[in-house]
């Protein structure tokens, strides 16, 4: 495979807060800002800026002075609202040679807080978006259980549910970074990270409901797209915190995560939390399905692979400033990134401008959950010199992300992409005299 | 916390204080909410999971020569004549053959014949996934044929070996013992 980023596809993801490249209508929404001086050198490509709203929005005419005449009447939008039409980020498609067996990452450096829109979480599938009815769907739990039962969406809305905010991070994230600097921007180095409220039923109720038969130690969650994906799941795991759910910040989850439903493994790799879920089997073993044999296992420099790597450990990424992005000039900015963990909640994060030669306490901005992200933030003034940008995570085992060259030399170099999965390590911008940020290995 | 049980315990308490509870009783003892309809034997027949013991794989049987000609027809658009793949646009089929030996060079090539622990994998993958255009659509008897084409042409099985329910299991992939558990938190991340 040639090695490639998201960056190659052309894509808007170099949409940076002071990208360079900014588009059109960006300069239009940043008049006033550091970089509208230049809209007023675009006053004609106005009219063609106008002609076409981002995805999720709709193209309204701007009023000179919106005080001065009615906005748009109640409802008019049909009664489920889009985002504005000055907001353009978007996710963008990794350019594997199959668009049904592809991924998109999330723009990491335009969302605020910590939850990712539903919009621009993260996608993995193997077998393009099913539609599915909810009516005709339910789950079949099956195996080493005492009564083996089938659970419509009706049912399982009926159950106990917990809504709780979990990050799901794909183990690929990060794939094309493991030798050389490759993506430009964030979205391109730890654009498979996505943070959602998530809310269900825990696998304890239904194994309540249908009895687990001693001996039971896996269980098979099974999709209901064209791959039919399947992965073996530790019943240990299921019964701490899996959970089947069935929606996503605050509505339905969304067809691209699973509609109606998926199951959800706090902390675990994101290819395990299956997708229009629609079995789970009950087992004494694991099922060596495609998933966890081909792929998803982790070759070592000696030949020996791993296998069941499924938590996905402490990690932090800087989104702003980051790659391909353009500071306007020294003073004051406010560096912020998102940290997590796998096995816990963050305990702390620490920030270096100096490529980690000095480290200083960031601030968390959002509470630390359990295997949820938290947003971090750390006031930087500067003063026009190079910087080498990092943060680093702590969580609450006490585990603190490693370095590249530490990963490495535990798992090797060897191939285009390493071990392939779990990088983990700390992320480094380059920021140079003239403001520019990159993506470097320092 | 608001756990299911306390959530459980609270709703059996509102129905009795308010003199509702309706259908089977239910004691604090029986903690199930008797939800979901019972699954019998026969509503389950189409769906399957194939560990390496084999439990589920179905009747049917089949060899490389039948294999090959459902491997032309239905699957080498996608894995190349010679099941080296098809890396074009549109396609993205893996390489299936080749690459014994390599995975501990600085070039590992990562096939079914080379990296893929066990068999059993390959029907199940190929009975629910391929053909890629057409899921599940093979019958039991051309997932055993193509399964034991592309086994044969890794060398595997031999040419005329017939691949069953009784004798997938059997087959020793040459990288069988290739796998070992996830070994972390690496230890001298701690040092
Ligand atoms: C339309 C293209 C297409 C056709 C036709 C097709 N495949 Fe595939 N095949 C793919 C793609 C794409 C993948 C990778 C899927 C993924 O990774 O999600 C794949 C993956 C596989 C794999 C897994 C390889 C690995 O190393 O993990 C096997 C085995 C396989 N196909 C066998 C077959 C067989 C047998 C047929 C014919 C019955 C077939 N394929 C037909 C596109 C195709």
């Amino acid at each position: 495979m040639r090695p490639v980023s998201a960056d190659d596809a052309g894509c808007p993801c170099r949409d940076g807060m002071f990208a360079p490249r900014a588009d059109r209508r960006r300069f239009l929404f940043a008049a006033g800002s550091a970089v509208g001086a230049a809209s007023a050198a675009l006053g004609a490509s106005v009219a063609v800026a106008a002609e076409k709203a981002p995805p999720g929005a709709q193209w309204f005419d701007v009023p000179d002075d919106p005080t001065k005449v009615q906005g748009r009447p109640v409802a008019a939008d049909g009664g489920y609202g889009g985002r504005s039409q000055f907001e353009t980020a978007v996710r963008v498609r990794f350019p594997t040679p199959n668009e049904n067996t592809s991924w998109s990452l999330t723009p990491l450096a335009a969302l605020v807080g910590v939850i990712t829109p539903s919009g621009l979480h993260f996608e993995r599938h193997h077998g393009g978006i099913p539609t599915i009815d909810p009516s005709r769907h339910s789950l079949l739990v099956h195996g080493m259980v005492g009564a083996a039962k089938r659970f419509s969406m009706d049912d399982i809305k009926r159950m106990p549910s917990v809504t709780r905010r979990h990050f799901i991070e794909c183990s690929g994230n990060g794939l094309t970074e493991w030798k050389k600097p490759t993506a430009k921007t964030v979205q391109g180095t730890h654009g498979l990270l996505s943070t959602s409220e998530w809310t269900g039923v825990l696998f304890s109720t239904f194994a309540r409901e249908v009895g687990l038969k001693d001996g039971a130690t896996w269980v098979l969650g099974e999709g209901s797209d064209a791959a039919v994906m399947t992965r073996s799941i530790p019943l240990e795991k299921m019964l701490t915190d899996g959970m089947i759910v069935y929606g996503q910040n605050g509505e339905a989850i969304r067809p691209e995560q699973g509609y109606p439903l998926r199951l959800l493994l706090p902390g675990y790799e994101g290819n395990t939390h299956i997708k229009w879920l629609r079995r789970l089997e009950v087992s004494d073993k694991p099922f060596m399905t495609r998933e966890e044999t081909s792929k998803y296992t982790d070759l070592m420099e000696d030949g020996r692979a791993r296998m069941f790597t499924l938590d996905m450990e402490a990690k932090s990424v800087i989104v702003f400033p980051s790659g391909d992005m353009k500071l306007p000039g020294p003073g004051f900015y406010n560096i912020s990134g998102f940290a997590w963990s796998g096995r816990g909640r963050v305990q702390s994060v620490d920030v270096s401008t100096d490529g980690g030669t000095s480290w200083f306490p960031a601030r968390l901005d959002t509470p630390a959950e359990p295997m949820c992200a938290v947003r971090f933030s750390f006031p930087w003034s500067w003063g026009g010199e190079g910087a080498i940008l990092q943060s680093r995570c702590m969580d609450e085992t006490g585990y603190i992300q490693p370095t590249r060259q530490q990963l490495l030399a535990i798992r090797g170099d060897h191939g285009p992409f390493a071990s392939v999965y779990h990088l983990n390590a700390i992320q480094s911008w380059a920021v140079a005299e003239d403001g520019s940020v990159a993506n470097v290995h320092a | 916390m608001f756990t299911p049980n306390a959530a459980r315990l609270a709703l059996i308490l509102i129905a009795s204080l308010a003199g509702a509870a309706t259908g089977s009783a239910q004691t604090a003892g029986d903690t199930r909410l008797n939800l979901g309809a019972p699954l019998p034997a026969d509503q389950l027949a189409g769906y399957f999971a194939i560990p390496p013991d084999g439990r589920g794989l179905p009747q049917g049987s089949g060899d490389a020569k039948a294999g090959r000609v459902v491997f032309a027809e239905k699957c080498a658009v996608c894995h190349g004549d010679k099941l080296e793949g098809n890396p074009q646009p549109g396609f993205g089929g893996d390489k299936l053959v080749g690459g014994r030996g390599s995975l501990a060079t600085d070039k590992p090539v990562k096939t079914t014949e080379s990296y893929w622990p066990y068999a059993t994998t390959l029907f199940d993958y190929i009975k629910r996934a391929m053909p890629f255009n057409a899921p599940g659509s093979l019958t039991n008897d051309e997932v055993y044929a193509v399964v034991a084409f592309i086994l044969a042409e890794g060398h595997i099985i031999g040419p005329d070996d017939k691949i069953n329910a009784a004798e997938l299991p059997k087959v020793k992939m040459p990288n069988r013992d290739g796998f070992i558990p996830d070994p972390r938190p690496e230890l001298s991340l701690y040092k």
